[in-house]
């Protein structure tokens, strides 16, 4: 941090009802990232829709399904058609709770099945399409599902009223049984379906009273863990079609290059080995199983045309962004007008390019055939990824059959549909069905990666070291251009670039922010990484928070509360968080500190405070990690505790470890061994602690990783009074002493003597 | 022509000697509980048991393998320490995705059948060759310790066991 000194003059007034009225921007950016893109018909309803019609046929045509979530046959479980996809969230039980709640049936009495591609009947309307991103999920299908619910639901007593010759409001409902009391007489919904599916639709029905939920607000098992724990779950990996040939692909390293020329004469003879494919930008080995497939793609003697990247490194990204922040035209994203006088100080943050590297590798099976072309993957954007197969086939769209799969990990590398696209193009130059599996080094070397960014962030502090003012110039490429460029923004502003700071949580009365947008060489493609723009927004926010009370020096804790006056929700979850790690009580030991981070982001509001442990040679040690998260409504309390958990874990393992280098314009890491990711053995205890009320529920997949950097950052420089301003960590600016080193150094040379 | 023993029953596989287990299970056999995710030993999403022992079916040759007994997470209910495992990780709600669950509940199967009470020093040996991107790791510890204790790990937010469907 530079510090710059002005004359302090008393500060102006503020105008609070202004800023009172933005306070809900981040909320309604995280809602609206995609928003006037979509159909406006993209919406999902609590009432059959034209739509439903022909989805009802295609799944088995049952007797009652009143809308597109609820399939009630004359045996067997209720359906549910769940309109987000599951890859690790919760969500499948999330809305099976809130289906099930107002429908009266029981979890075990259940059966949840994937949608087919649809935005007329599963469209998220703020994103305008069938996309589960953004933490929107249970936000979006808070109301309309449990209205669906209750809808089947008055429809089921209907039918039992006009059976029974009764007045509905007599009978009652009780895990999927209609009763009537007064005679005695009950219907289990099987039986009722038949009669029930020819009755109107209901206009007006009535939600359970929150202090009645069975189930909603309480920790709940998932409703995918009895298969998942068995092997029994199908992945897009696990399918299986008749007569099916596997293809494992290889594209050009060098982001935008070409294939140049493939001989594969070699690799044609190897047994198993069934074709070699080639698109303008890659080849794709196919064999009768995977090895095969890999065993010939490592025959083939491949010349890659390596295009305007071919000499790229890491270091001309940085300095290219960098001077993008420091000179290029911002555009402005809030602008208070004049920067007050007083002391100015300013630090420069920057963040890495980052994989995803879900688990389950990319893959997906396809067989096109003259009339239709049939897809299996598992996918966050069905419909946008059937859209897609439509283009290449040259098929009409309802010849496209997407069949979703559950999803080995998502967080946001499969909001894309390249690797679908890439599976299509290749399938369509073959008669079989073809299963495209991506090697672990293929699916990092062309991930759709986290974007890079650097960011110049300033602050006017009065005469007791209170900011009245900051700036911030955060320069990076924008993900919603290419993904939804209809939602930019006034003045091609991308909202995600800077949400969760245009609104801090803080009192801080004038502000300056400019998003400066730096687009990375043609071929670099930069996606969604799980918490977006918050992810990086709050790390540099609350690495200057902290900065901001080292310089006044005050505790960040009693610094930030001085700045929450106005903001309890903020408030509530500082506190709660700082009261149940025991901040400010026993002494830590020598280089341990504590880190505190706050935001809001995807709508609810979140403290995360680490205790880290940096040892003499700077290696980093998690000791403990307490989150207090307030969500308001809780719809399953544990998922909540494991997405917190999982989401700061992820975002710790990021910030630790993780960042993609570019040399000759292609990613230096290839698999775990140098993309490296968290372990159990580095993860430290991580408690969750929930403030309890009956607002809105917020977002929650994304909130624990947005807010984690920034709390480990502030951790590492109370332990050592270093400050990180680029991530990941940097272990050698953490090294006590080089004579630290040297004791390591010594103890491990008769090691390496003895292996000379 | 190889023969395997896998889960207790033995499969006639034509497939060189080279080929790692990993994909004779998933593509020749079709047993698809064991998962791809690396193909170099790194992340053991592919962790099977060779008689008893945990082993990274993505790097092991199948010609190697001889007449040992391989168990998968299809069949891994059907051993003591296995069948405690899948249930501890029920009562916990350990899974998120659960791509990667079929190689945790392996390794850990395999923990409690050679050391019946871990400590969590074991636990992280034992596991710390899982790689889990959801990062269920603080409840995969919680959940071996409950197999092995049979005393509840209560969930530090929630105060109680999640009920429900998936018992």
């Amino acid at each position: 941090m530079s510090t710059e000194s002005f004359t302090p003059e008393p500060t102006e007034s503020i105008d609070l009802q202004r800023r009172s009225v933005l306070k809900h921007g981040g909320l309604a950016i995280a809602f609206l990232w995609l928003g006037g893109t979509g159909a406006a018909s993209a919406m999902m309803s609590a009432r059959r829709q034209p739509a439903d019609t022909a989805a009802a046929m295609a799944d088995g045509n049952p007797p009652f399904a009143p809308n597109a979530f609820i399939r009630i046959d004359s045996e067997g479980p209720v359906r549910l058609v769940m309109p987000s996809v599951e890859m690790g969230q919760g969500i499948y039980t999330g809305c099976s709770m809130l289906l099930a709640e107002e429908l009266g049936v029981g979890l075990d009495q259940i059966k949840v099945e994937h949608s087919p591609p649809s935005d007329d009947l599963y469209g998220i309307p703020a994103l305008g399409g069938q996309i589960t991103g953004g933490s929107t999920s249970t936000r979006a299908t808070w109301s309309v599902l449990r209205e669906a619910g209750a809808v089947a639901r008055s429809m089921l007593v209907s039918a039992a009223a006009v059976k029974w010759h009764v007045d509905p409001a007599t009978c009652t409902v009780d895990r999927g049984v209609v009763h009537h009391a007064p005679s005695g007489r009950s219907a289990t919904f099987n039986e009722l379906a038949d009669v029930a599916g020819r009755l109107p639709m209901p206009d007006k029905v009535q939600l359970t009273d929150p202090k009645d939920f069975k189930l909603i607000g309480k920790p709940i098992r998932r409703v995918d863990a009895a298969d998942k724990i068995k092997g029994a779950t199908q992945f897009g990996l696990d399918v299986r079609v008749p007569g099916m040939k596997v293809a494992t692909v290889k594209a050009c390293p060098t982001f935008a290059g070409k294939l140049a020329s493939v001989d594969d004469k070699a690799a044609r003879k190897l047994p198993g080995v069934v074709d070699v494919l080639r698109l303008d930008n890659a080849v794709a080995a196919v064999g009768e199983h995977f090895w095969a497939a890999k065993k010939g793609m490592e025959a083939l003697v491949i010349e890659w045309d390596r295009g305007v990247n071919a000499n790229l490194t890491t270091q001309q990204l940085q300095d290219a962004i960098a001077d993008s922040a420091r000179n290029g035209k911002g555009i402005v994203a809030r602008d208070d007008g004049e920067r007050p006088q007083g002391t100015l100080v300013q630090s420069e943050y920057s963040s890495p390019m980052l994989a995803h590297a879900t688990m389950e590798p990319m893959n997906c099976t396809v067989h096109v055939t003259h009339d239709q072309c049939e897809i299996w993957t598992g996918t966050q954007v069905p419909m946008r990824a059937a859209q897609e197969a439509a283009k290449i086939t040259g098929l009409p769209i309802e010849k496209i059959v997407l069949h979703n799969q559950y999803l080995g990990g998502g967080f946001g590398r499969r909001l894309e549909t390249d690797w679908v696209e890439q599976a299509v193009a290749l399938a369509k130059q073959v008669p079989y069905p073809l299963k495209v599996v991506w090697t672990r080094e293929e699916d990092i070397g062309q991930d759709h990666m986290r974007p890079m960014y650097h960011d110049v962030i300033s602050a006017v502090l009065d005469a007791s070291g209170k900011p009245i003012w900051y700036g911030y110039r955060t320069s990076g490429g924008s993900v919603l251009a290419r993904f939804a460029p209809g939602a930019m923004g006034k003045d091609g502003l991308d909202s995600d670039a800077v949400e969760c700071v245009v609104e801090t949580p803080y009192d801080i009365p004038k502000a300056h922010v400019e998003w400066i947008r730096h687009d990375m060489p043609p071929g670099f493609i930069v996606g969604w990484w799980r918490g977006v723009g918050p992810t990086h927004n709050l790390f540099v926010v609350e690495s200057f928070i902290d900065e901001l009370a080292n310089h006044a020096k005050k505790d960040p804790l009693e610094f930030r509360r001085a700045l929450l006056q106005k903001n309890p929700r903020a408030l509530g979850v500082l506190n709660l968080a700082a009261e149940k790690i025991g901040w400010g009580g026993q002494p830590l030991p020598a280089r341990v500190g504590r880190g505190i981070a706050l935001g809001d982001p995807f709508g609810s509001h979140v403290c995360v405070i680490v205790e880290a442990e940096v040892t003499p040679q700077g290696e980093v040690r998690l000791r403990k990690v307490v989150a207090a998260i307030d969500v308001g409504i809780a719809v399953n309390t544990s998922s909540i505790e494991a997405q917190v958990q999982g989401g700061v874990l992820f975002g710790l393992s990021a910030a630790l470890y993780s960042g993609l280098t570019i040399k000759n314009g292609a990613v230096e890491q290839s698999n775990f061994n140098n993309y490296r990711v968290l372990r159990i053995n580095e993860t430290p205890v991580v408690e969750v602690h929930r403030v309890v009320n009956t607002q809105a529920p917020g977002g929650m997949g994304e909130v624990g990783t947005a807010i984690a950097a920034p709390a480990l950052a502030n951790a590492i420089f109370a332990a050592t009074g270093v400050r990180l301003y680029q991530l990941p960590v940097d272990r050698n600016l953490l090294v006590q002493s080089p004579d630290a080193l040297k004791s390591v150094a010594s103890a491990a040379a008769p090691e390496r003597r003895e292996t000379a | 022509m190889l023969s395997l023993s896998v889960n207790g029953q033995s499969y006639p596989v034509d497939v060189p000697d080279d080929m790692p287990l990993l994909w004779v299970l998933r593509d020749v056999i079709g047993l698809t509980g064991t998962k791809f995710g690396c193909g170099i030993a790194q992340c053991g999403a592919c962790t099977v048991h060779l008689d008893g022992q945990a082993v990274r079916s993505c790097v092991l040759p199948v010609g190697a393998i001889g007449n040992r007994a391989i168990t998968t997470v299809e069949a891994v209910g059907n051993t003591p320490a296995g069948q405690k495992i899948q249930q501890a990780w029920l009562d916990v709600d350990v899974v998120q995705c659960g791509y990667c669950q079929s190689g945790q509940i392996m390794s850990a199967a395999a923990l409690l059948a050679h050391t019946p009470n871990p400590s969590d020093d074991d636990i992280d040996a034992a596991m710390s060759g899982n790689l889990c991107r959801c990062a269920t790791y603080v409840r995969i510890r919680a959940a071996v310790k409950q197999a092995a204790t049979g005393k509840i790990e209560i969930l530090q937010t929630i105060g109680s066991a999640p009920e429900g469907a998936a018992s």
